[in-house]
């Protein structure tokens, strides 16, 4: 279990380095979305056309967060469940994206878009929104704002907290843990 | 017959929901200490020390806990002997739902079944919610609330077992609705059981027995039993909190059954309701 901290974006030298249970702090920008802005996004890319933000070298982060009060950049914004990003990941994941932030399993597309063009899939603590708030230091809407809480936001972090769950060689953090814990 | 004003059951609510989605109930922190003591994997230890912490700044900035401040739910008991001026309760309930949600800066998650859309300029902020009224002798109205994410509901389960199937029949689906649930819902977890009536009972059972406070004992004693082994077996599951690996898995296991135990001579109905570390439930008696 190795502890490291990066910035975005992630270059293939990156991520290849990380082994599922790595803790890592990232900081630099990030972007938000969540199915609904996954569907559009992916949209965009079959159709050709021009996306949102770059998406080579991008972390996306999976969240809804809660209104910011005034003042405030972001709401609580802990991770939503992934798999409900699962039908959209390999496409963009083919297309540059390099690191996804959320909570709960992937399916077995998605850890092998991770291998084959070596992405990493990130656990944050789910429920632990009010913390990770910290960490978000500015937030901007970057598309779809009629999505509310689904909106593709564009966010500057600073030593985000992340466990490795799944990493470029096919390691799944939640499969191993729960291994070597299970008493029978 | 006593009266109780509309108003003031709008505000009581408005504030209910503010304070319990930005401060961890006592007795939630006190099992994520206790959990937080016990762990042994580190990984693990290291999620529970960031939800204490969590908590501690929600309760300081009065910001949410957990950015999913749910469904609101309500179990209400109505007296027999006390009536509502100046509007009706349920109406009440709603105008306090949508207050306590819009004002405190929480997130509106009610939307569309089918278009996904929000429902937030349509039904009202965060509206409709989720009641269940009971009348009872009295002149009170007793509020239970919880704000349930959709993490740990989309993973709760209900069937209807054989009678054969007996409590070993239980104990199996539980274990198998928690094991396959895993990292999804959030652990570590509050696990709600419901057991007889009828199919759609045991589910309202399920979701009612989360609102017991963690440490207080079933008072069936059998049940009691049965609560401490089923924590101890899920336990052994080893998935520990966020489903990193641990052995700290399930906070309390609470079970309901109806009136006593009751259930149809065919049927052994059971619903396990899931419940995320995120328990956010305050009572109100008006
Ligand atoms: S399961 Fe609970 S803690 Fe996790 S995101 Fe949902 S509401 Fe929050």
């Amino acid at each position: 279990m190795a502890e490291y901290r990066l910035k975005t974006p992630l270059s293939n030298e990156d991520v290849e380095k990380l082994k599922s249970g790595d803790i890592v702090y990232l900081s630099g920008t990030m972007y938000t979305a969540r199915d609904a802005a996954h569907k559009r996004l992916v949209d965009l890319i079959l159709n050709g056309e021009e996306l949102p933000f770059e998406l080579e070298g991008a972390v996306i982060y999976y969240v809804g967060p809660t209104p910011p009060k005034p003042g405030e950049p972001i709401g609580s914004a802990g991770p939503t469940t992934s798999y409900r990003m699962d039908p959209y990941a390999p496409i963009l994941i083919e297309h540059g994206l390099k690191g996804m932030i959320g909570k709960g399993k992937r399916n077995q597309d998605v850890k092998d878009a991770c291998v084959k063009y070596k992405a990493v899939y990130f656990g944050a603590t789910g429920g632990a929104a009010a913390l990770i708030a910290k960490a978000i230091k500015k937030a901007e809407v970057i598309a779809y704002p009629e999505l509310g809480p689904e909106a593709v936001r564009r966010i500057e972090v600073e030593d985000f907290p992340v466990v490795v769950v799944n990493d470029t060689f096919g390691n799944d953090l939640y499969d191993e843990g729960r291994k070597l814990w299970e008493k029978k | 017959m006593r009266t109780v004003k509309y108003e003031d059951i709008v505000k009581s609510i408005r504030d209910m929901i503010i304070f319990s989605t930005t401060h961890l109930a006592p007795d939630m922190k006190k099992a994520l200490e206790e959990a937080y003591e016990n762990e042994k994997s580190e990984v693990s230890q290291a999620v529970l020390a960031q939800l204490l912490e969590n908590a501690k700044i929600a309760e300081e900035e009065w910001k949410p806990l957990c950015q999913d401040t749910g469904l609101a739910i309500y179990f209400v008991k109505v007296g027999t002997d006390v009536k509502v001026e100046g509007g009706s309760l349920k109406e009440a309930i709603y105008e306090g739902t949508a207050k306590g949600y819009e004002e405190g800066y929480l997130r509106a998650s009610t939307c569309d079944c089918f278009t996904r859309a929000n429902l937030k300029d349509k039904a009202g902020y965060n509206l409709p919610p989720i009641i269940y009224f009971d009348l009872v002798e009295g002149d009170k109205i007793e509020i239970e609330y919880a704000a349930k994410g959709g993490g740990s509901e989309n993973v709760s389960r209900a069937t209807v077992l054989a009678p054969a199937a007996g409590k070993e029949g239980i104990k199996e689906f539980v274990k198998k609705v928690v094991s396959d649930a895993g990292p999804n819902p959030c652990p570590p977890l509050v696990v709600g059981v419901g057991i007889g009536g009828s199919f759609d009972m045991s589910a309202v059972m399920s979701k009612h027995a989360l609102f017991r406070n963690i440490g207080t004992p079933n008072p069936d004693p059998e049940l009691n039993e049965l609560e401490k082994e089923l924590k101890d077996e899920l336990n052994k599951l080893g998935i520990g909190a966020m489903g990193m690996g641990g052995t700290e898995t399930v906070l309390a296991v609470h079970i309901e059954t109806y009136e006593n135990r009751m259930c149809h001579i065919a049927s052994l109905p059971v619903a396990v309701n899931i419940q995320c570390h995120s328990s956010r439930h305050a009572h109100i008696t008006i």
